[in-house]
């Protein structure tokens, strides 16, 4: 029994040291400004996780706002209030699905990818030969990434819900035969660009932090060996699936819940 | 280095890519306008009932959008409902001192509005000026009421 209790303990302190250590390193990556040298690196992880991503973002906003504007449309039209299609794909995209889901599949495309190559440096010593010839790794290796993710989910989650919209307006416009001008005008009328679009992109800020936090911290911090990898590469994608889902919620709530 | 020149145009393009984005929601999703807001002049009106008014509500003339509900709260002495209108400066002086405001619904289940309609006085209504005579909104309980109670006196 005092086994068992001494076993949850050691957990409890595990868990909180591994929280502090996060906490550190994120202070040690994340200030500085980098110099001309840094900002190629940063250019460099960019390319990786912003422009590379750009992909999987905009065929899964795309189809995410086809299907919107189609299942929409079917509960609308029971109504007669198939006008208010545009409205309801727009803010359904903005304040929800474009940040909630850009931020999954960024885990899943490059924040997997992140933690798998800062852990094999650190399983092939690379970042301790980088401290021996006086290179600092967090600088080096880290920071770029880090600020890289911050840029470029906000970035990708403005693309997938442009690119939704325009899916809704296919489906329910092109297909489905909702009135153009009221597609358009009723999204127009109840969107505000603070209120819906200012507060996605704050959402799709924060879950960019935490989920590229969460991928180079694990990253930098698995055990060195083939099966730390695996384990750390998992709990990138599950940590930050986690992570977003629970933090939507919090966000959600003091945003449109009326809490703050 | 050509690798990264193409690399940064692949950055480049992107990011240009994300700020259009953005600038394209906020224009054609949220409607946001680059003109400065129109100036604008403010009416009260107190209505018995405001039903579902919201502030931000349109206010409009034969159909036609010539403003918005700037506020509503309630007024501690007569106890009904204080609405501010900020309309279209163009409008100063044009809205004669009988004009009378209604709340409206649009469609069965639409949002409620304000509706604005001229009357024949010469003078007219400026900046801070209340509307008299309003008709509050319509809550279905209380015309459910009055239909059924009709009923019964028949």
């Amino acid at each position: 029994m005092i086994q068992r209790i001494r076993r949850l303990g050691r957990a409890g302190c595990d868990l909180l040291e591994a929280l502090g250590r996060a906490g550190v390193f994120l202070a040690q990556a994340g200030v500085g400004l980098p110099g001309r040298e840094g900002w190629h690196l940063w250019l460099r992880q960019m390319h990786f996780v912003g422009v590379l991503s750009l992909a999987i973002v905009l065929v899964s906003g795309l189809f995410i706002g086809m299907v919107l504007a189609l299942q929409g449309y079917t509960i609308l039209v029971d109504f007669g209030a198939e006008e208010a299609l545009g409205q309801m794909v727009a803010l359904s995209l903005l304040r929800e699905l474009a940040p909630v889901v850009a931020a999954l599949l960024f885990a899943g495309r490059a924040g997997s990818a992140l933690t798998a190559e800062i852990g094999l440096m650190k399983a092939t010593e690379q970042l301790t030969s980088m401290e021996m010839i006086g290179v600092d790794p967090l600088r080096r290796v880290v920071a770029p990434r880090l600020w890289a993710g911050f840029v470029a989910l906000p970035l990708l989650t403005v693309g997938f819900s442009v690119v939704g919209i325009y899916g809704g307006y296919l489906v329910g416009v092109d297909w489905l035969g909702v009135f153009e001008g009221s597609y358009w005008s009723n999204m127009q009328a109840s969107v505000d660009f603070l209120d819906d679009i200012g507060n996605g992109m704050v959402k799709s800020l924060v879950f960019a932090l935490v989920v590229t936090w969460i991928a180079v911290f694990q990253g930098y911090d698995l055990v060195p060996t083939s099966e730390g990898i695996s384990r750390a590469t998992t709990r990138t994608v599950v940590y930050s699936s986690l992570a977003v889902l629970g933090l939507d919620f919090v966000l959600t709530a003091v945003m449109f819940g009326g809490l703050a | 280095m050509k690798r990264s020149k193409t690399m940064e145009l692949g950055v480049g393009l992107f990011m240009l890519a994300g700020i259009l984005g953005l600038v394209f929601l906020g224009l054609r999703v949220s409607g946001l306008t680059l003109q400065a807001p129109s100036d604008t002049f403010r009416l009260e009106a107190s209505f018995a009932n405001i039903g579902g008014l919201k502030p931000r509500a349109r206010v409009t003339m034969a159909g036609v959008t010539v403003g918005r509900v700037a506020d509503i709260e309630l007024d501690r002495e007569w106890y009904d409902a204080r609405v501010v209108l900020e309309l279209d400066e163009s409008l100063e002086g044009q809205l004669s001192r009988d004009t009378t405001a209604a709340i409206l619904t649009a469609g069965l289940l639409g949002e409620q509005y304000v509706g604005l309609t001229v009357g024949g006085d010469p003078e007219t209504l400026s900046d801070g000026d209340a509307i008299r005579d309003t008709q509050s909104a319509v809550v279905l309980e209380e015309l459910i009421q009055q239909f059924v109670s009709n009923m019964v006196s028949d």
